[in-house]
C-alpha cells in the first residue's frame, strides 16, 4: 500500500492513513484518531528530543486527522519548532501545518513571526518564499503590524527573485484587505504598476491581482496601470500562440492574466481616445477569435478562450460607451445560448442580463427572447433555468411585459420548487410595474395565486391590496373578480386573504348585483372559514365587522356568528378577542361610530413596493438595483399623485400615519409661536416627568417603591438587611414635612452615618429642603429620626435623593434612594367658572392649536367609551381593554397589515390589569383607563416588536418610546391618587387629565414644556356626560 | 472530495472554525454529488459562488466569495492544477493526494497564494518541489 508514496515518504503517515482508510464505521475511525493523537502526544511530550524526521511525521499526521474534521489542540510548538529547522522539508512541512491550522488570533503569532523575520532575512529565496506565504495564509493583524513595511521592499527591490515577488504581492495583497490602515501607500506604488512590464508573466499576474484590489480603492494613484495594462494585454492578444510558451494554455495565449488585466480595466472608466483605439482593438480581436474555428477539440480549448471572452464582454458593458462593441457581444452570446455546453449557457444568460440594462444593446438583447422562453421551457439544467427567469426578468419592458408575464405563468405550473417563489415575486413585480390596464394587473395576481398558491409570500398580497386600495378605477373590477374567483370549489388561502380584505372594503360595490348580493358574499365567504388558518380567519372576521357597517341587512347573521361558541370561546386568544369585540362593538355602538371606526382604508402611503425589497433579499443588491429607476417612474402611475416617492428604505419606514383614528399622526405640526405670556398656563406636562433620572446609583427596587409614594405619604421607602428607611409625611399647600426613620435592623452600631439630601441644578430653584444633621452613631436596633421641612418655590419635575453613608463592621455602606416629593403632593383643587375656564383655554389654544385638536379626538373617545361602559352590566374586563384599544387603533392590530401580535397585547393587557387594580371603583376609573388606552394604543409596539410595521409615531425614536413606556405607571399611580383623594370626584378628573398631559407629552415640543408659564399648573379635565372642560390652575 | 463524500483535501484563505468549516463542506457535498452531467459547473451557495469539476470519483470545488468573478477561468484553473499534479504525480489519482498530503498541499500553494493565482505556468510551478525531492534523495 504504502507505495503510491513518493520520494522519502514517510512510512509511519502512511500507515496510518491506510489505517484509517479501511476503518469500517465511523466508530472505528474516531477510536483509531484517539490512539493515533494519544500516541502524538506521549511523543511530544517524552522525555527523548524528537529528530526532525519523526517531528515532522507526526505534524503530518496531525494535519491529516484535522483533515478529517478534528480539532487538534496540540502541536502547534513543535510545528514552530520545525519552522527554525534548517532542512528545507521540515520547515515546509512546520509552515504547511501553520497556515493551514493556526487561526489569526492565535498567541504563538510572536514566536511564528520570528521565525519569519529571521526567513525573510535569510535572502534563500525558497525560504523567503515560504515565510510570505505563511503571512499571506495566517494574515492576522499582529502579522501586519510586524511586516506591512517590509514587504513593499521586498516587492520592488531590484534583486529580488521572480517567485519571491510573486508571493510578495499576493502576501501584500493579503495584508492589505485584513488592515487596509496598515499598508502605506508610498513610492513603493509606481514601482508597482511597473512591475506589469516584467519580463516575468507569473510576476505579471501576481502584480495584476495586487494593483486591481489597490486601484479599487485609490483608483488615482494607480492610473498610470491603465495604459500598461492596456499595452500588455494587446501583446498578450496578438501574441502567436507559440510566444509564451508555457503560458500558453491549450492554444490560448496567458487565459489568467488577460483576464485579470480586463478586470484590472474594469476598475477606471474608459480611457483617453489614444489608449482607447488601442483597447478597442483589443477587444474587437477578442471578440474576432470567439469566431474562429477552435484549433483544439478539447472543451479546455474553448473554456479558456470564453474566459477571456466573457471577462472582455464584462469590461464592454462596464465601459457602456461603444454601441458596435455591445451589440456585437450581446450577439455572440446570442450564439452561446443555443451552444450545447450547459456551462456556456449558463454564463450568456448571466451576461445577458447585464446588456439588458445598457440603452444600446436592450433592443438587441430584445431580440433574442424567443430562444430565451425556450430555454426556460427546454432546459434540462435548474440553474440555468433559473438565469432564464433572471434574464426575462431583466429584459421586460412596456412592450413585451404580457408575454413575458404569460410564459412565466405558464411555467410556474411546471417550475422546479425551488425558485418558485422567486419566479412569483418577478411576476408579482413585473405585472405591477408595466400594467397599462390595472384589471391586467389583478387578473394576473389572482392567477399567479391560483397556480402558486403556496409560494405566494405575505408580500405579494399586501401589495395586490395597496394597489387596489390606492387606485380608485380598479376596486369595483377587483372585488367582482375576487368574488368570481372564490366560487371555485377550492381555492388558496391567499386568496381567500385578498378577497375577504377586498370584499371587506369595497363589497359594496358589487352588492347591487343580485348575484353577489352582500348575504351570498358573507356566505361565500363563510364557507371558507373553517378551512383558513387562525391569521386568515382573524381577518375575516375583521371583514365580518367591515360587513356590518357595509351591509346592515346581514348584521344579524353576522351577529350570530360572531355570537356563536366557535367564536367567542375559541381557544386561540387573537379570534377569541376579535370575536368578542367585533360583537361588542357592533351592538353598542351607534351607526356613525360604526361608520367612523370601520370606515374605508385611506390609500397607503407610496412606499416601495415590499415584494421589490424582498426580492433583493433574496437576491442581493445588485441584480435589482437597475430597475429601481424605472420603479420610481411607475410609482406615480399608481398613486395617481404628484409626488414620486424615493424608493429609499427610508420612505418605507416613515409612511405618515394619516388614517389614524386618534389622527394624532395627522395633528398639525408643533406651534413655532410664542408661548403663552399670561399666568397660570403652565400644563401639567411636566409634573411627573422625569422623576426616575437618577443623581447617584440608586438601590435596586426603589424605584417601585417611589412610584408606590407617588400616592400615599407613610411607609417604608427601603430596607435591606442592614437598615430600613421609613417616612412620614404630611403636605399643606406648598410647604410639607417628611419624617424619616432610619432603622439599625443589626445587633452592631453603625459609625459616621450621614445622610445627605440632593438636589439636582434644576431642582435647587424650585424646592427647599431644610434638615438637621443625625448622630453619626447609631446603636444596634435602634431607630433615627430626622426631619425634613420641604418648600415648594416651583413646580419642578425631579425628586431629590437620598444618600446615606455610613461604616458597619469596617466596611463602609453606600445607598442612594429617590425621596418621594413629587409636585403632586402640593396640588390643589380649584372651582371655576366655566367662562374663565374658557377663556383660559382660548389663551392657551392661540399657541397650542395642537392640543385643541387633540381634545377633539379625546372627546370622541370618551365618548364611544363612556357609551360603552354605561350599555355593559360587567364587562370582561380584559375583553372591554381590547374593546378600548381596537376603537382607539383599529389598523395595528392587524386589520390592516393582517398580522397577529400577540407580544404586544399581552404586554398590554398586563398594563391595564394593573391600571384596573389601581383604579377599582375609584371616580372617574372609566375615563382615566379609556385614556391610558389611548395613550398606550398610540405608542407603537415598537419596543418589543422591531419589525412592526407601524412606523413609530411623532419620529419619536425607538429609546424614547421605550423611556415613556416606563414611565407610564408612575404617571398612573400619581393620577390615580389625584382622582381619589384631593380633587372633587364630580369636576375634576385629573387621571383623564394627566393621561391626555401624556398623550400630548409626544406631541409638545420644548416650546410647551420648557416654555410654559412658570407659576401654577393647569390640567385639562374631561368630565362624564356634559364636556366640561376644567382648568385646574394652583396659583402660588 | 471524493464520491464518498470525504475531503482529502481542503485549503481555505479566510478563517473559519472548525465546526463552520465540517459543516460547510458537508453541505457543499452533497449538493455537488447530487447534481448530474448535464448539469453546469456553477453554482450558488449560501454567499459563495460554487465552480467544481469532477475528475471520476473526485470533485474538485472551488467557493468563491466574490460575486463577479470569471467562472471560466477559475474552471480551467482547477483543471491546470489537476494537469500539474497529473504530470508530479504521473496520473494522478486520489490516493496519490491523501497520501502525499503534504506535497499536494505545497503543489497548490505554489499555484495559489491568499486565493489568488501566483503562477500557472507548470515547470515554475513544479521547479521547487522537484528540487525539494532530488535534495532528499540525496541525503
Amino acid at each position: 500500500m504504502p507505495a503510491v508514496s513518493k520520494g522519502d515518504g514517510m512510512r509511519g503517515l502512511a500507515v496510518f492513513i491506510s489505517d484509517i482508510r479501511n476503518c469500517k464505521s465511523k466508530e472505528a475511525e474516531i477510536k483509531r484518531i484517539n490512539k493515533e493523537l494519544a500516541n502524538i502526544r506521549s511523543k511530544f511530550k517524552g522525555d527523548k528530543a524528537l529528530d526532525g524526521y519523526s517531528k515532522k511525521k507526526y505534524v503530518c499526521k496531525l494535519l491529516f486527522i484535522f483533515l478529517l474534521g478534528h480539532d487538534i489542540d496540540f502541536g502547534h510548538m513543535e510545528a514552530v519548532n520545525l519552522l527554525s529547522s534548517n532542512r528545507y522539508t521540515e520547515k515546509q512541512i512546520g509552515y504547511l501545518f501553520i497556515s493551514v491550522l493556526v487561526n489569526s488570533n492565535s498567541e504563538l503569532i510572536r514566536l511564528i513571526n520570528n521565525a519569519i523575520k529571521n526567513d525573510l532575512a535569510s535572502r534563500n529565496p525558497t525560504f523567503m518564499g515560504l515565510a510570505l506565504h505563511c503571512i499571506a495564509s495566517v494574515g492576522s493583524r499582529e502579522m501586519a503590524e510586524a511586516f506591512a513595511g517590509e514587504i513593499p521592499k521586498v516587492l520592488v527591490a531590484g534583486d529580488t527573485m521572480d517567485s519571491v515577488k510573486q508571493s510578495a504581492a499576493l502576501c501584500l495583497l493579503r495584508l492589505y484587505r485584513t488592515s487596509p490602515d496598515l499598508v502605506p501607500m508610498g513610492d513603493w506604488t509606481s514601482r508597482v504598476v511597473h512591475l506589469l512590464n516584467d519580463q516575468h508573466l507569473g510576476v505579471v499576474t501576481a502584480a495584476t491581482s495586487l494593483i486591481t484590489t489597490l486601484a479599487q480603492k485609490n483608483p488615482e494613484e494607480f492610473k498610470t496601470s491603465v495604459s500598461l495594462a492596456v499595452s500588455r494585454l494587446s501583446r498578450i492578444v496578438t501574441s502567436a500562440s507559440t510566444d509564451l510558451q508555457d503560458y500558453t494554455y491549450y492554444f490560448v495565449p496567458a487565459p489568467w492574466l488577460s483576464v485579470k488585466l480586463l478586470r484590472l480595466l474594469q476598475c477606471y472608466p474608459p480611457p483617453d481616445p489614444a489608449v482607447r483605439g488601442r483597447l478597442t482593438e483589443c477587444l474587437e480581436t477578442i471578440l474576432n477569435k470567439a469566431q474562429e474555428p477552435p484549433k483544439s477539440k478539447k472543451v479546455q480549448h474553448s473554456n479558456a478562450k470564453n474566459a477571456v471572452l466573457f471577462e472582455a464582454i464584462s469590461l464592454i458593458i462596464h465601459h457602456d460607451s461603444e454601441p458596435n462593441l455591445l451589440v456585437r457581444a450581446c450577439n455572440q452570446l446570442g450564439q452561446f445560448l443555443q451552444h450545447r455546453e450547459t456551462n456556456l449557457r449558463y454564463l450568456a444568460l448571466e451576461s445577458m442580463c447585464t446588456l439588458a440594462s445598457s440603452e444600446f444593446s436592450h433592443e438587441a438583447v430584445k431580440t433574442h427572447i424567443e430562444t430565451v422562453i425556450n430555454a426556460l421551457k427546454t432546459e434540462r439544467d435548474v440553474s440555468v433555468r433559473q438565469r432564464a427567469v433572471d434574464l426575462l426578468y431583466a429584459m421586460c419592458d412596456r412592450s413585451n411585459a404580457p408575454q413575458i408575464v404569460a410564459e412565466m405563468l405558464s411555467y410556474l405550473e411546471t417550475a422546479d420548487y425551488s425558485i418558485r417563489e422567486e419566479i412569483v415575486l418577478k411576476v408579482a413585480i413585473l405585472a405591477e410595474k408595466y400594467a397599462v390596464d390595472y384589471t391586467w394587473y389583478v387578473d394576473t395576481i389572482l392567477n399567479l395565486i391560483r397556480i402558486a398558491g403556496d409560494y405566494v409570500s405575505e408580500e405579494v398580497w399586501y401589495r395586490v391590496i395597496q394597489i387596489v386600495i390606492n387606485r380608485d378605477d380598479v376596486q369595483g373590477y377587483a372585488a367582482k373578480t375576487v368574488f368570481e374567483a372564490l366560487q371555485a370549489p377550492a381555492c388558496h388561502e391567499n386568496l381567500v386573504k385578498v378577497g375577504g380584505y377586498i370584499l371587506g372594503e369595497f363589497g359594496n360595490l358589487i352588492a347591487g348585483d343580485p348575484r353577489s348580493s352582500p348575504l351570498i358574499q358573507f356566505n361565500l365567504l363563510h364557507s371558507k372559514f373553517h378551512l383558513c388558518s387562525v391569521p386568515t380567519r382573524a381577518l375575516l372576521l375583521s371583514t365580518y365587522i367591515k360587513f356590518v357597517n357595509l351591509f346592515p341587512e346581514v348584521k344579524p347573521t353576522i351577529q350570530d356568528v360572531l355570537r356563536s361558541d366557535s367564536q367567542l370561546r375559541n381557544a386561540d386568544v387573537e379570534l377569541q378577542q376579535r370575536a368578542v369585540e367585533y360583537l361588542r362593538l357592533s351592538t353598542v355602538a351607534s351607526t356613525d361610530i360604526l361608520a367612523t371606526v370601520l370606515e374605508e382604508m385611506p390609500p397607503f402611503p407610496e412606499r416601495e413596493s415590499s415584494i421589490l425589497a424582498k426580492l433583493k433579499k433574496k437576491k442581493g443588491p445588485s441584480t435589482v438595483t437597475d430597475l429601481e429607476d424605472t420603479k420610481r417612474e411607475r410609482s406615480v402611475d399608481v398613486n395617481g399623485g404628484p409626488e414620486p416617492a424615493p424608493a429609499s428604505t427610508s420612505a418605507m419606514s416613515t409612511p405618515s400615519p394619516s388614517a389614524d383614528l386618534l389622527g394624532l399622526g395627522a395633528a398639525p405640526p408643533a406651534p413655532a409661536g410664542p408661548p403663552p405670556s399670561s399666568g397660570g398656563g403652565g400644563l401639567l406636562v411636566d409634573v411627573f416627568s422625569d422623576s426616575a433620572s437618577v443623581v447617584a446609583p440608586l438601590a435596586p427596587g426603589s424605584e417601585d417603591n417611589f412610584a408606590r409614594f407617588v400616592c400615599k405619604n407613610n411607609g417604608v421607602l427601603f430596607e435591606n438587611q442592614l437598615l430600613q428607611i421609613g417616612l412620614k409625611s404630611e403636605f399643606r399647600q406648598n410647604l410639607g414635612r417628611m419624617f424619616i426613620f432610619y432603622g439599625n435592623k443589626t445587633s452592631t452600631q453603625f459609625l459616621n452615618f450621614t445622610p445627605t439630601l440632593i438636589c439636582s441644578d434644576e431642582l435647587q430653584p424650585n424646592l427647599n429642603l431644610q434638615t438637621k444633621p443625625v448622630d453619626p452613631t447609631v446603636e444596634g436596633g435602634a431607630q433615627v429620626q430626622q426631619v425634613v421641612n420641604i418648600e415648594c418655590v416651583s413646580d419642578f419635575t425631579e425628586a431629590p435623593v437620598l444618600n446615606i453613608q455610613f461604616r458597619y463592621g469596617g466596611t463602609f455602606q453606600n445607598v442612594s434612594v429617590q425621596l418621594p416629593i413629587t409636585l403632586n403632593k402640593f396640588f390643589q383643587p380649584t372651582e371655576m367658572a366655566s367662562q374663565d375656564f374658557f377663556q383660559r383655554w382660548k389663551q392657551l389654544s392661540k399657541s397650542l392649536g395642537l392640543v385643541l385638536h387633540f381634545l377633539k379626538k379625546l372627546i370622541l373617545i370618551l365618548r364611544i367609551s363612556w357609551e360603552l361602559e354605561s350599555s355593559t352590566r360587567k364587562p370582561p374586563r380584559s375583553d372591554a381593554c381590547y374593546a378600548w384599544s381596537r376603537t382607539c387603533k383599529p389598523r395595528c392590530t392587524g386589520s390592516r397589515c393582517g398580522r397577529v401580535r400577540k407580544p404586544f397585547l399581552r404586554d398590554y393587557v398586563n398594563c391595564c390589569q394593573r391600571s384596573f387594580s389601581l383604579e377599582d371603583g375609584g371616580p372617574g376609573s372609566c375615563v382615566s383607563r379609556c385614556l391610558r388606552l389611548c395613550r398606550l394604543s398610540s405608542w407603537p409596539s415598537c419596543d418589543e416588536h422591531p419589525r412592526c410595521p407601524r412606523p413609530l409615531p411623532f419620529g419619536l425614536d425607538r429609546n424614547t418610546c421605550v423611556w415613556l413606556r416606563k414611565k407610564s405607571s408612575a404617571w398612573t399611580a400619581a393620577a390615580t391618587a389625584e382622582a381619589a383623594g384631593q380633587c372633587s370626584a364630580r369636576v375634576l378628573r385629573l387621571p383623564a387629565a394627566c393621561a391626555a398631559v401624556d398623550l400630548l407629552r409626544p406631541l409638545t415640543p420644548p416650546a410647551i414644556r420648557g416654555k410654559a408659564a412658570p407659576r401654577g399648573t393647569a390640567s385639562l379635565c374631561g368630565c362624564r356626560g356634559t364636556l366640561s372642560v376644567a382648568l385646574l390652575v394652583k396659583e402660588k | 472530495v471524493n464520491k464518498q463524500g470525504q475531503t482529502r483535501l481542503s485549503q481555505y484563505y479566510n478563517n473559519l472554525s472548525i465546526e463552520e468549516k465540517t459543516i460547510l463542506e458537508g453541505e457543499l457535498i452533497r449538493k455537488c454529488l447530487s447534481r448530474v452531467d448535464y448539469q453546469c459547473s456553477f453554482l450558488q451557495f449560501r454567499e459563495y459562488k460554487i465552480i467544481y469539476r469532477r475528475y471520476a470519483s473526485l470533485y474538485l470545488i472551488v467557493g468563491v466569495i466574490n460575486q463577479d468573478v470569471n467562472e471560466f477561468a477559475i474552471l480551467e484553473m482547477i483543471h491546470n492544477i489537476i494537469e500539474i499534479l497529473d504530470k508530479y504525480y504521473e496520473n494522478v489519482c486520489e490516493l496519490d493526494i491523501m497520501f502525499n498530503i503534504d506535497r499536494t498541499h505545497f503543489i497548490i500553494n505554489e499555484i495559489i497564494c491568499n486565493g489568488e493565482i501566483i503562477d500557472m505556468n507548470k515547470t515554475n510551478v513544479l521547479k521547487p518541489i522537484l528540487l525539494m525531492d532530488k535534495f532528499s534523495v540525496k541525503t
